[in-house]
């Protein structure tokens, strides 16, 4: 049972990463932009977040800059895709090379001129960042750990996922913007905005899909930079926003059962259930991928995925 | 009441308008010009951080080109970045999103290796013919799978060809782990080297690959510009309605191009084993079917210019290296350059096809006063 508990936090922990990613991608996605640069974005906040906060050692100042970070990355690809109507799978694919491209540079830079040869977040912010304490709720048996011990950013994700899910599917913009995604012909004639919500979908989602990085290099390996640090969760963000079905409010649960996935292999005991070890890595894709063929399958849920998705809007070729 | 989703009815600063195909060589300047100011582009970010930039590009081209050796290795890099930009173009003319390449050439790594590692005793060149075959086949199927789901039920192919990539890239792991794992590594989990017998011969220096890497450049170009396959391709591409209404049949083209594109990627997997690592590893593909997508697409799925590019890239990535050793800078500054080459090419692209149109100005007295003036 306490081995249960524990893997149900550690789901949760490892899920965040991937919850910020999913909630950005699926913002871009409702505006009908396919962006694969997810792992670009999230390298491009990890770098941003993990450097300021190295350098002022202020957490405030650290999530700004990855959310900065983010955010322009996806300015690049909204550029692009939205103005220039490039192709959005060629734009998104060049965005995570790029981002991960530069994210590493910028990494290997600050490393060969740090004097120690390593790079670790300072007192403060890894203060700021530790697992917060709620006198009485923390304290509580079972509920206490399982609800109210995690770090910040945990918090943090699932507020976020909350206010988004509330912004696309409770208010008046929200559902102007999923029109727009279905069919942006249709939300013009409508007089929508189509391409100045396309850009706020595109460059909100990008900035919080830099937290995720943020979360990548700062907490994940202990406050220590990595290159690589998303190491491929943001190609699982873009898989499972299938898996949540475009909803925000399913990504919160989805992420942590992907999150479970990713830390199943440390808690099944190998004498109940013996598969080898890639499996578990294997399965969140797996999974997904089947989702995806079986929704197909059935036209009636497949039409959840935005129907404009992955084409440009040129308003002439309406 | 919301009202800020609405426009108001002032016209826009500027509106998008099409504009008449330009001709061969203002397009071939337009991205010459891309090209150059990427560069400049990527020189103030050098320069920001410090470092020479005409100095670092200086160290890249003579870091590919500086000796025999450096030079063969540039060739080596640009083997399968050109033979699996061929694979997705195939897919790509078809207007089919392959972003499986990565997947594709693992897989093909895979089936080949499967030979190589279990039948090092047959004679050499039935080995290396088998071992091919094994990659057609491996990668081939794996592109098949995607696109018979897409004819079958109309599964997006963009997502399920880059979830089939992790399939695969976690099957090599499981391959190292346990059954194909090396049992002299002392532990460590890896597939052992190949015998010397299943190794892809050199010539002039550089793995054998890169005789196949210009028969396919041909062979491609000839099938997409001369066959009726390829026309078929063409077609199905432009309107699948289109392609129907001529008699084509647009499920059997798309299953065919796409083991196609699959296979070449396939070959491109079984080079890299069998020629380059001499083993297969996780990093078998590393990103190539990924780079390939953006090669591809930097040509305009032309066979000829995806040689050029990818030796380019190939530069790029060699050249990089050698920044990394001997000016500090990581050789991560290739992915950094390349992807600002794309996306000043891709800015450019826009340029060549539509043009902005500034908003009129609007028919107030103040021009007229003005005119009155003159």
């Amino acid at each position: 049972m306490e081995m249960f508990m524990k893997f149900l936090v550690a789901a949760i922990v490892a899920g965040t990463p991937l919850l910020f990613g999913t909630v950005g991608e699926i913002l871009s996605e409702k505006v009908g932009h396919l962006n694969l640069g997810v792992e670009g974005m999230m390298a491009l906040g990890a770098c941003a977040g993990f450097m300021v906060g190295y350098l002022t050692d202020n957490l405030v100042l650290a999530l700004v800059a990855a959310f900065g970070a983010g955010l322009l990355g996806a300015l690049i690809y909204g550029v692009l895709t939205v103005t220039f109507l490039a192709n959005q799978n060629v734009t998104g694919l060049t965005l995570t090379i790029f981002g991960q491209g530069l994210s590493n540079f910028i990494g290997y830079f600050m490393l060969e001129n740090s004097e120690s040869g390593t790079l670790k977040l300072p007192a403060q912010i890894t203060a700021q960042m530790a697992d917060v304490h709620i006198p009485v709720l923390s304290d509580l048996p079972v509920v206490g750990p399982l609800l109210f011990q995690y770090n910040p950013f945990v918090y943090l994700a699932i507020a976020i996922a909350l206010v988004c899910a509330y912004y696309l599917f409770r208010t008046k913009t929200g559902l102007n913007v999923q029109a727009i995604g279905e069919n942006p012909g249709a939300a013009d004639a409508a007089s929508i905005q189509v391409n100045r919500w396309k850009y706020f979908n595109i460059l909100l989602g990008g900035g919080i899909c830099g937290l995720g990085g943020a979360y990548c290099s700062m907490i994940i390996n202990g406050g220590v930079w990595l290159a690589d640090s998303t190491g491929g969760l943001g190609w699982i963000a873009v898989a499972l926003v299938i898996f949540a079905a475009w909803k925000p409010q399913m990504a919160i649960f989805g992420s942590f059962v992907f999150g479970g996935l990713r830390v199943l292999k440390y808690y099944v005991p190998s004498n109940v259930i013996n598969i080898p070890i890639a499996f578990y890595d294997m399965l969140p894709f797996l999974i997904t991928a089947l989702v995806l063929v079986i929704s197909s399958m059935r036209k009636s849920t497949s039409s959840r995925i935005p129907g404009s998705l992955g084409v440009n809007y040129f308003r002439e070729e309406r | 009441m919301n009202e800020s989703t609405y426009k108001s009815s002032r016209e826009p600063l500027f509106r998008v308008v099409k504009r008449a195909e330009r001709s061969g060589r203002q397009m071939l300047i337009f991205r010459l010009l891309a090209v150059l100011l990427s560069l400049v582009a990527g020189g103030l970010f050098i320069l920001a951080i410090g470092a020479n930039p005409l100095q670092v590009y200086r160290q890249i081209l003579d870091g590919a080109f500086r000796s025999k050796l450096a030079f063969q290795g540039t060739v080596k890099l640009c083997i399968p970045l050109c033979i699996s930009a061929l694979g997705v173009t195939l897919a790509f003319k078809m207007k089919f999103w392959n972003i499986g390449g990565e997947g594709q050439i693992i897989m093909g790594g895979i089936f080949a290796t499967y030979f190589a590692l279990f039948h090092s005793d047959w004679n050499h060149w039935l080995l290396m013919l088998v071992c091919l075959l094994a990659g057609i086949v491996g990668g081939g199927l794996w592109g098949l799978l995607a696109a018979f789901c897409k004819v079958k039920w109309n599964t997006n192919e963009t997502l399920l060809t880059l979830m089939l990539n992790y399939v695969a890239l976690y099957l090599v792991t499981y391959l190292q782990n346990d059954p194909w794992r090396d049992p002299k590594a002392n532990g460590f989990p890896k597939i052992a080297s190949f015998d010397s017998n299943a190794i892809l011969d050199r010539v002039l220096g550089v793995q054998a690959g890169w005789i196949v890497m210009l028969i396919l450049v041909v062979a491609v170009w000839i099938y997409l510009k001369k066959s009726k396959q390829g026309y078929e391709i063409a077609v199905v591409g432009e309107s699948q309605d289109t392609a129907r209404y001529a008699g084509i049949r647009v499920k059997r083209v798309i299953l065919r191009t796409m083991f196609l594109s699959g296979a070449i990627a396939g070959v491109c997997g079984m080079l890299q084993a069998v020629g380059t690592d001499a083993t297969l590893s996780t990093g078998v593909a590393g990103g190539i079917g990924f780079t390939a997508i953006i090669v591809a697409w930097l040509c305009q799925l032309h066979p000829g210019m995806i040689l050029v590019v990818s030796f380019l890239f190939s530069v790029l990535e060699k050249g990089s290296s050698v920044v990394q050793s001997q000016m500090g800078l990581s050789s991560d500054c290739a992915a950094v350059l390349q992807g600002i080459i794309l996306f000043f090419i891709l800015a450019s692209e826009f340029f060549v096809r539509y043009s902005f149109v500034l908003r009129k100005k609007e028919k107030t007295p103040a021009p007229a006063a003005k005119k009155e003036a003159v």
